[in-house]
């Protein structure tokens, strides 16, 4: 017993070691998921983000058809880098609405101008509430509401080009 | 003359890298009137995990997220909801890591449970010593 007793810090040590060791090398995970994925949108209405599209309330993102819900901000960098893709979802026949989240409708607009609209309906989340009820995290994602205004889907980041078969995918999923 | 007014200029140029052209919400920098609530709502804050940065608790951070997050905080306890609800309204969207207050969740247990172990095993060890010394 004594014998064994001895070895037990060693043992110790080297289980610690393994435990950092494997912390050291797993990829760092940080992305916060929402826990909404799979039970309907929290209730909304927010005001018109953009001069030339509708306002947007959660009533409306339950049509029976799926839907694309798009978070972004014309401050946001990496949503500049996703229009063209946002584009391409909107050409394969998807519905794309979005929030503008700590946004101004003069930049909206301007940014809009810039990037392109490939958006239906816009509401302006000036205080991030709409994005906290939402679960979300950060700009840009992309939340797929399927056809009864259920949270289908979270995309976290923006869309890659090579993203655009999946949400398409998910799209088809949710239907 | 033109060196001076060009210098001028400078100083209304906002800077391009600034998060968001909006100012912050009401409440994310300002106290509540009501002292009590002020403590509670700042209770609340120093244990809500920034969601940007990542380490930081939303009273610490200047993110302007956790500005909308405080504003938020201190309006709904203005508005007389509690502490405890405003948190597992935050921890029903992000998990239990927006919350720097440990639970009694299953996966604590071990970590609840350790200070006892140990004491005990402690206990256990003085105790062989000294029936050792006794002995001696």
């Amino acid at each position: 017993m004594r014998r064994l007793l001895i070895w037990l810090p060693l043992a110790l040590f080297l289980g610690f070691i393994g435990l950092f060791a494997s912390g050291l090398f797993k990829p760092d995970d940080r992305v916060i998921h929402s826990r909404l994925v799979g039970q309907p949108l929290p209730v909304f209405s927010l005001p018109a983000a953009a001069s030339d599209r509708p306002a947007l309330s959660s009533g409306q993102l339950a049509t029976g058809k799926p839907r694309l819900l798009n978070i972004f901000a014309s401050w946001c960098v990496p949503c500049a880098a996703e229009a063209p893709q946002l584009e391409a979802l909107q050409k394969a026949g998807a519905q794309i609405d979005a929030i503008a989240i700590r946004d101004a409708r003069p930049d909206v607009d301007a940014f809009l101008k810039r990037y392109g609209n490939p958006y239906a309906r816009i509401g302006l989340d000036a205080r991030s509430a709409v994005q906290m009820a939402l679960g979300s995290s950060g700009v840009p994602e992309t939340f797929v509401i399927d056809g009864k205004g259920r949270i289908a889907h979270q995309h976290i980041g923006d869309i890659r080009a090579d993203d655009v078969p999946m949400i398409l995918e998910k799209l088809r999923a949710a239907q | 003359m033109r060196l001076i007014l060009l210098f001028l200029l400078m100083l209304f140029v906002t800077p391009l890298s600034a998060q968001t052209a909006l100012p912050p919400a009401p409440y994310a920098d300002r106290q509540i009137a009501d002292p009590a609530l002020e403590r509670k709502a700042k209770a609340l804050m120093e244990t809500i995990r920034c969601l940007t940065c990542q380490s930081q608790s939303i009273a610490d951070s200047g993110a302007s997220m956790a500005g909308d997050m405080r504003s938020q905080i201190r309006e709904r306890i203005m508005a007389g909801e509690q502490p405890e609800a405003i948190r597992s309204w935050l921890i029903a969207r992000y998990g239990d890591w927006v919350s720097y207050e440990p639970t009694a969740a299953p996966i604590l247990w071990p970590l609840w449970a350790a200070p006892v172990l140990l004491l005990g095993l402690g206990l256990m060890l003085l105790r062989g010593r000294i029936k050792q010394r006794k002995r001696a």
